[in-house]
């Protein structure tokens, strides 16, 4: 657990105060929110794909449930932030556990299944037929709750709280086991691990977070549609910020977002096109040439990545 | 062992009539054996005769068609392979099945931690030092050759304390377990350390005894070498 302790102190606490102060000194707030909610996606699909390794396509589809389930629960209950947060988290989690059966589903076949799965959840919502439950395709408008500083406070909360939550995953008998059985399932139950369990914390654990930090994103912006949080490339962005890095590490994640989030900042939003076919072709390499990122690579020079 | 003796101990295990079809391809067609308290038992027979499947029924990897399997006195067949670890029972695999990724040691570790039998505590550095893999324990078990690998699977099934050892192909001395069942080509290693066979040919079993009786038996001679139909 000393390990543990060192991730803590050298990753987690200088990553949370950096954003927790940047506020102060930084005036676009949009983008800083927007680096906050990377990061937690990628985290979040460092768990399921990184500890587990299942790759879900479809992961932006527990975002759009987060936001739809704080969303609904301020139109129709007028139900304060804080608690439309954990109604949030409760409809990711729900979807999560009605995907479950998901999992047994390998590889590619898992992937492509969350992905149709998440688009029939956005199809859902956005039917104009459920306009009085969900405003179907016209979208949510939240001015009643708008509140841009409290909502980045609890975002960098999250964060803070998602973090933890990897460095327990890799210092822990329980990452431990998962990682056991991304490598190999069929042994992973001969060495006593209940492996329909842990890939199922592993999954519901993922979706809790991506549903968190997508209700504090509904709460952010305040005023969006269907297809703003159950956007794929939201997902494609997610993953490949996590592979570039490396999964089932702390830093893998955080440094993939740093600098491919960067990047796609400081000259990617006036031509986007070309950064979908950039980080599209990207993820396709990762997979087949550096499945464990960029960062493991240092290993070679005798560099332990946390 | 006489009949009259094992009639009067009950058996760890018994396998009882055990289906299992792939298709239409029938692996097990009614298998039926039994252990004996401290035991070494031998299954022998052809390529394709359902020796691998047999230990995939009883490890549980998947469920037979049809057909018991007891431990203790207690049917296991529909339990999941986590819970039969926990129960005493463990595995290797023909083809090694690390974790390729994670050190020696994790390997190991994940199983002790998780797999032991009754809660029992075993000493993983032992382990790994007596399979001679002591000093590979940090390095990644996809550096190690192939027969270390299968090393290195024998390591973790010992890390759960297994009262039952499914041996399948591992070709080297045979570890400490209290009871074995051991799939080998090699007739001589079967020889020296099993106290029984099974001889196994299209799913079920066609002799149960001593390996000397065995090579004297009409059925098997003609399984093994050909021949004309002898039943």
């Amino acid at each position: 657990m000393r390990n543990g302790l060192r991730h803590l102190i050298f990753v987690l606490v200088p990553v949370v105060a950096a954003f927790a102060v940047l506020p102060w000194v930084y005036s676009n707030h949009l983008l800083l929110f927007n680096f906050v909610v990377f990061l937690v996606l990628a985290q979040g699909i460092n768990v399921i794909y990184g500890f587990t390794g299942y790759l879900p396509f479809g992961y932006v589809g527990f975002f759009g449930a987060g936001a739809y389930g704080f969303s609904l629960l301020v139109l129709h209950m007028h139900a304060p932030p804080l608690l439309a947060l954990v109604a949030g988290a409760l409809a990711a989690l729900i979807l999560g556990i009605i995907l479950t059966p998901l999992l047994r589903l390998e590889g590619a076949y898992f992937s492509i299944a969350s992905l149709a799965a998440s688009e029939v959840v956005a199809q859902i919502i956005s039917n104009p037929n459920l306009t009085n439950v969900t405003q179907g395709p016209y979208g949510i408008r939240l001015s009643g709750v708008y509140a841009p500083r409290f909502a980045y406070s609890v975002a960098v909360v999250i964060l803070a709280l998602t973090l933890l939550m990897v460095v327990y995953l890799r210092n822990s008998r329980f990452g431990l086991a998962l990682q056991a059985i991304r490598e190999n399932p069929v042994s992973a139950s001969m060495a006593g691990v209940d492996v329909v369990r842990g890939r199922t914390i592993a999954w519901l654990l993922s979706a809790l977070i991506a549903g968190l930090i997508g209700a504090v994103y509904a709460w952010y912006i305040s005023v969006f549609y269907p297809e703003t949080v159950f956007d794929l490339g939201m997902s494609i962005l997610a993953i490949v910020f996590a592979l570039f890095g490396g999964t089932a590490t702390i830093v893998g994640p955080i440094s993939g977002v740093a600098i491919l989030y960067g990047i796609y900042n400081g000259i990617g939003i006036a031509t986007p096109q070309y950064f979908q076919l950039i980080y599209g072709t990207l993820i396709m390499a990762l997979v087949s040439f550096l499945p464990n990122g960029v960062l493991p690579l240092l290993k070679r020079w005798g560099i332990n990545v946390p | 062992m006489s009949p009259d003796q094992s009639a009067e101990k009950t058996p760890l295990l018994r396998v009882d009539k055990v289906v299992k079809r792939f298709g239409g391809f029938c692996a097990l067609d009614g298998a039926s054996f039994h252990l004996m308290p401290g035991e070494v038992l031998g299954l022998v027979g052809p390529n394709g005769s359902g020796k691998t499947t047999c230990i995939n029924i009883i490890s549980g990897i998947y469920p037979p068609d049809a057909g018991q399997v007891c431990w203790l006195g207690k049917r296991i067949e529909r339990l999941p392979s986590h819970k039969r670890v926990r129960l005493g029972i463990n595995r290797t695999f023909q083809v090694p099945q690390p974790f390729l990724a994670l050190t020696v040691r994790d390997n190991v570790d994940i199983a002790a931690t998780y797999g032991a039998a009754n809660g029992k505590q075993t000493d993983t550095d032992a382990i790994l030092a007596s399979l001679e893999l002591d000093t590979y324990r940090s390095r990644a078990a996809a550096d190690l050759n192939s027969s270390q690998q299968k090393m290195l699977d024998l390591a973790r099934a010992l890390a759960t304390a297994p009262r039952l050892l499914l041996v399948d192909e591992l070709a080297a001395g045979l570890p400490q377990a209290e009871l074995q069942l051991v799939v080998e080509h090699v007739m001589g290693f079967i020889a020296e350390v099993t106290d029984r066979v099974i001889v196994l040919n299209a799913g079920h079993e066609i002799f149960d005894g001593a390996l000397s009786e065995a090579v004297r038996d009409p059925q098997v001679v003609s399984v093994f070498l050909g021949g004309s139909d002898v039943c």
